[in-house]
């Protein structure tokens, strides 16, 4: 079974609440065939409109225009655009079983009894749920209420698939075999999908790209590699993953920093950079390095997050193989490559 | 102090209190069966006075019977969407709504009912007819249904449960009568029984507005205590028993919380 994708594209949407609050600047954006574009972002960032706009649950202010492919549905409301959409308090309907919930699109759709009953069973397979076709939504718990309400929504076939936050809601382990699935399920499928969240984690896992927003504006729009390597600003640095701040002086050769210096291949003159903890190394003996105290260690099961203060301006956050025995108090020599600095320019 | 005795003392107060709320209920149920309540129950047992009230007051029963389901009729229809429109829309507007809904329950039913006569006594047929009673109490009872209902409606996520809906492509009617609605069925059934049951016992407005010919029960009851002897007027309060015991056992029933597995 596949759906084949839908491409979507935003032209000038921009989103002004009626008491006057600036959601979303105007936005264009184009999303693939068949991709998944995550939404990535604080609380309040405009990633939640975005989706609204998309999945027509809310208008763009004049000017904003909405396709599907070379359909304008800017003024379908969302029960006319066919899109599939998953809530991260799951919307469920409490007086319907798990599949009634399943039906409820195909019996709006009014889709022949028989071939209703095919596309529900076929939807619980699918999600691994059949044994619990006849519950009530009240029995489940919400790993599998979010299953339902995933089954719901591809059950009558959408062009787009919306998810909002959908695992927000459910504890780590299973937030983690969850987003496994969703991602084996999207890409089995084929279907366009948009997915909302603040969490960096579910976005680099997920995404086919991320679109990065703050303020209401897009920050940065890319493969997961080129946001987390490539950061366009200070912003999205810190807001994927940890980031170090290194400020030095390069001099003869040498980069200067408080905790010693280092051969360095680059003109004379400051440098002002970020650098992520795992790029730093516990510099192996008679080999150049920085020198510094370890202020804390947190073993963390497959690596060790260490917190090293002398070597920069700042304390560094980074991160060390789990074998080598380092405790709060020793003092390290850390190095790392020219190559792995993210240059800032704000 | 040991705690058997205190629990004795204490089961002895309820108890006590228990009966002197109760005996003077049961005194006059059985009045209603005994053949002559100034004798005592030696003088023995009958249904006589049950019948002859049946007989007598047939008419305000199926008046008010008829009344409180047409009174239903008129809360369901103007409760329910009136509860929605609310939920759907919190803000001071609807909170001074509701707030207004109350003001009937708070003011006397006389008072109800003379404004009532004052502006539409005028209308002879209207005035004349069990339609006019129907009003006041529609009026007096529409706030419990709303109240009802909102209960319900604001303790689940109505927003989202309809972006739910509509999202599987559910027009307005499809969204209403298939997710809302079954939804809110608790606060739908207890606010019935409260006004059918509010509706079948409603005094106060109903006396000022009945005619000879549109007499209730309660009105039929307050007749007979004036007029009939002891045995009848207690006898007619035992049919009234009869008939609202189940509405408010039901009703208790349902107020009772209802355990939910929470996730």
């Amino acid at each position: 079974m596949t759906t084949p994708g839908t491409r979507i594209r935003l032209t000038g949407c921009a989103k002004t609440f009626a008491d006057g609050t600036r959601a979303l600047e105007p936005l264009d954006l184009e999303v693939n065939a068949g991709e998944t574009l995550v939404f990535l972002g604080p609380s309040g960032c405009g990633k939640t409109t975005t989706l609204r706009l998309i999945a027509g649950l809310e208008m763009p202010d004049a000017c904003g225009r909405i396709l599907f492919d070379d359909e304008d549905v800017t003024a379908l409301p969302i029960e006319k655009r066919n899109v599939g959409m998953v809530f991260q308090s799951y919307a469920l309907f409490p007086n319907m079983s798990v599949a009634g919930n399943i039906a409820y699109g195909l019996k709006i759709r009014r889709v022949p009894e028989a071939e209703r009953r095919r596309r529900v069973a076929e939807m619980l397979e699918m999600m691994r749920i059949t044994e619990l076709a006849d519950r009530s939504i009240d029995q489940l718990s919400g790993g599998q209420r979010q299953r339902v309400a995933l089954a719901r929504a591809l059950a009558v076939e959408p062009r787009v698939l919306l998810l909002d936050e959908p695992l927000t809601a459910l504890d780590a382990k299973l937030r983690e075999d969850l987003r496994l699935e969703i991602d084996r399920l999207l890409r089995r499928l084929g279907i366009t999908a948009i997915y909302v969240t603040h969490d960096q984690a579910e976005a680099m896992a997920l995404g086919d790209r991320i679109v990065v927003m703050s303020k209401g504006k897009v920050a940065q729009i890319g493969r997961p590699r080129d946001i987390y390597l490539k950061p366009a600003d200070r912003f999205v640095a810190d807001f994927i993953g940890n980031i170090n701040r290194l400020s030095g002086m390069v001099r003869n050769g040498l980069l200067e920093l408080p905790g010693g210096t280092l051969p360095w291949d680059s003109p004379d003159g400051p440098l002002q950079a970020a650098l992520r903890p795992e790029s730093l190394r516990i510099a192996e003996d008679g080999l150049p390095g920085l020198t510094g105290t370890v202020i804390s260690a947190f073993f963390l099961g497959d690596r060790q997050r260490l917190l090293v203060e002398g070597v920069a301006p700042e304390p560094l956050i980074v991160d060390a193989p789990n074998r080598i025995e380092i405790s709060a108090g020793d003092t390290v020599r850390l190095t790392f490559d020219a190559d792995a600095l993210i240059p800032l320019s704000h | 102090m040991n705690r058997p005795f205190l629990f004795a003392a204490q089961l002895g107060l309820t108890l006590l209190v228990a009966a002197f709320l109760v005996i003077p209920v049961l005194m006059s149920m059985l009045a209603g069966v005994t053949v002559n309540f100034f004798q005592g129950i030696s003088s023995g047992l009958t249904l006589r006075w049950v019948w002859r009230v049946l007989d007598l007051y047939a008419d305000t029963l199926a008046l008010s019977l008829g009344l409180a389901l047409a009174c239903l009729a008129c809360t369901l229809v103007l409760g329910v969407p009136a509860a929605y429109a609310l939920a759907k829309r919190p803000s001071r507007l609807t909170r001074l709504i509701e707030e207004m809904l109350v003001v009937p329950v708070a003011v006397p039913g006389l008072a109800t009912a003379l404004a009532l006569l004052i502006a539409y006594g005028g209308f002879r047929e209207f005035r004349t007819s069990a339609a006019f009673i129907l009003v006041g109490h529609v009026l007096f009872t529409l706030p419990f249904m709303i109240r009802a209902v909102l209960a319900v409606l604001s303790s689940i996520d109505l927003k989202t449960l309809e972006e739910g809906a509509r999202s599987l492509g559910a027009s307005f009617p499809h969204r209403f009568f298939g997710v809302i609605l079954p939804n809110c069925r608790s606060g739908i059934l207890a606010g019935s029984l409260m006004v059918v049951t509010l509706s079948i016992g409603e005094f106060n407005l109903t006396w000022m507005l009945h005619t000879p010919l549109t007499k209730t029960l309660p009105v039929g009851l307050a007749d007979s205590y004036a007029s009939m002897r002891l045995e009848i007027g207690s006898a007619y309060t035992l049919i009234f028993f009869i008939l609202i015991l189940p509405l408010l056992m039901a009703m208790q029933a349902l107020s009772r919380p209802r355990r939910r597995k929470e996730t």
